[in-house]
């Protein structure tokens, strides 16, 4: 007993005594809510088969298929359980650098520097040449940095280095809404989570996130405290918040009714800009990945790290939790993807996990595999 | 197609662009952000327990479990 209270009183996150000083927020209200301690993060699947950088990925909502695009033109429909590629389809242009799937699990959309997105029906054949079906939407003035379906396979969101979000139809290729604010290209944007009504919030290089009433078009927020390019946004699971990742290495969550930035996630020692972050499925955890090829996990409340998943060769373009929350899946310039989960010992004892966590820190073990 | 593209406009144009937008959102109602903080703390602590990434769950339920061989037990 003396011992396990040694080894945790030994095992104190640095990271907190170094956020007395910077106390935001959200921190502040959350200090009696119990610490989450360190966890430990393993790599379940590796997916192989892009021949180039992994620019982008989506889950598909039946929480098992994952499409994924790279910089050589392939975009991929994966079955993460098994591994095993589904569909492929080669695009005219490289770094195909948005890429969804549809709510339906029926098509994906994807696009880059074609300036263009497309709508891909997915076959059950699969013999098909998907190409053969495929659908021209979108069409900008500069290149697509992120696409998303609305609530249904209808219509579709994009955003444009041309400095553009816009509202399209699929059927149609028409455009329903286009939305200006942003002074220099928008490379994510995302939507509301379906309860909260029709909005979506933008990022870009010129270091804004602008919050858009997808109706009118209007631009309703807009926050700039980042130093650096917004390269993701992502809402927070109940809608009235968002997280930021950007280039000044620093994630940081919002509040929309207070209409500031209420918690920022940096340690002095990450000095990579964040390429990408999403949510857990209950909001305490995001998980950010980094161009230092690393993935944090960061307590949302508590403002510190909780885990670094080490394992991709090449900078994390994209992280994606999957829609029932039990994995999350990376796509790395290092052309894989990886899906991991929380790892848990069966008959697990809290004693076991701190001794497991503090070996793997102590001795800097990377891709650990038992 | 939209209709602007950002390199095309001017520094003029852009904070025009900015003070507009500033105009607008000078007339926001915005709340408490001790209250925001608490409801934030609020909705995850209340979905915490069901999340699969904070809690863990059993290798057996686990859809991405490791793919047969040994199991450490």
């Amino acid at each position: 007993y003396q011992s396990r209270l040694i080894i945790k009183s030994i095992f104190i996150d640095i990271s907190v005594i170094h956020l007395f000083v910077f106390l935001t927020l959200v921190h502040q209200v959350a200090e009696k809510i119990e610490a989450l301690g360190q966890f430990v993060m393993k790599t379940r699947r590796t997916l192989k088969g892009h021949g180039n950088k992994v620019l982008c990925m989506d889950w598909c909502r039946d929480k098992r298929r994952i499409v994924s695009s790279s910089q050589d033109g392939k975009v991929i429909v994966w079955d993460a359980y098994t591994t095993n590629k589904e569909h492929a389809v080669t695009m005219p242009c490289t770094w195909v650098m948005a890429c969804a799937y549809a709510p339906s699990g029926c098509a994906v959309a994807c696009g880059g520097l074609d300036n263009k997105c497309s709508v891909y029906p997915l076959s059950l054949d699969k013999n098909e040449n998907l190409a053969a079906k495929k659908k021209s939407v979108a069409m900008h003035t500069n290149y697509l940095s992120s696409c998303s379906f609305t609530n249904s396979d209808m219509q579709i969101l994009t955003s444009s280095g041309d400095g553009t979000c816009a509202l399209w139809d699929v059927e149609s290729g028409q455009l329903l809404q286009s939305f200006h604010g942003h002074s220099a290209d928008v490379l994510s944007l995302n939507l509301a989570p379906s309860e909260t009504g029709n909005t979506f919030v933008s990022g870009g290089c010129d270091k804004k996130a602008n919050v858009w009433d997808m109706r009118s078009g209007q631009n309703v927020q807009s926050f700039e405290t980042h130093e650096s390019d917004i390269n993701c946004v992502k809402y927070y699971p109940s809608g009235d918040a968002f997280a930021t990742g950007s280039d000044d290495a620093t994630c940081r969550l919002y509040d929309l009714r207070a209409d500031r930035e209420v918690a920022i996630y940096s340690k002095e020692s990450i000095i990579f800009g964040a390429s990408s972050v999403d949510f857990s499925l209950s909001g305490r955890l995001l998980f950010a990945g980094y161009n230092d090829y690393t993935i944090n996990v960061w307590d949302v409340l508590k403002g510190t790290r909780v885990a670094i998943l080490f394992g991709h060769e090449n900078r994390v373009s994209s992280v994606r939790v999957s829609p029932d929350g039990t994995a999350f899946c990376s796509g790395s310039w290092d052309s894989t993807l990886r899906v991991s989960v929380r790892f848990r010992f069966s008959g697990e004892s809290d004693l076991r996990n701190i001794l497991y966590s503090m070996v793997l820190l102590f001795t800097g073990i990377r891709d650990y595999r038992w | 197609m939209p209709v602007i593209n950002v390199e095309d406009l001017t520094d003029l144009d852009k904070a025009k662009m900015e003070v507009t937008q500033l105009k607008i959102e000078v007339t926001l109602e915005r709340a408490k952000v001790s209250k925001c903080c608490e409801e934030i703390s609020e909705y995850i602590q209340s979905g915490a327990d069901e999340d699969p990434l904070v809690k863990g769950i059993p290798e057996e339920k686990n859809p991405f479990k490791e793919k047969g061989g040994c199991v450490i037990c």
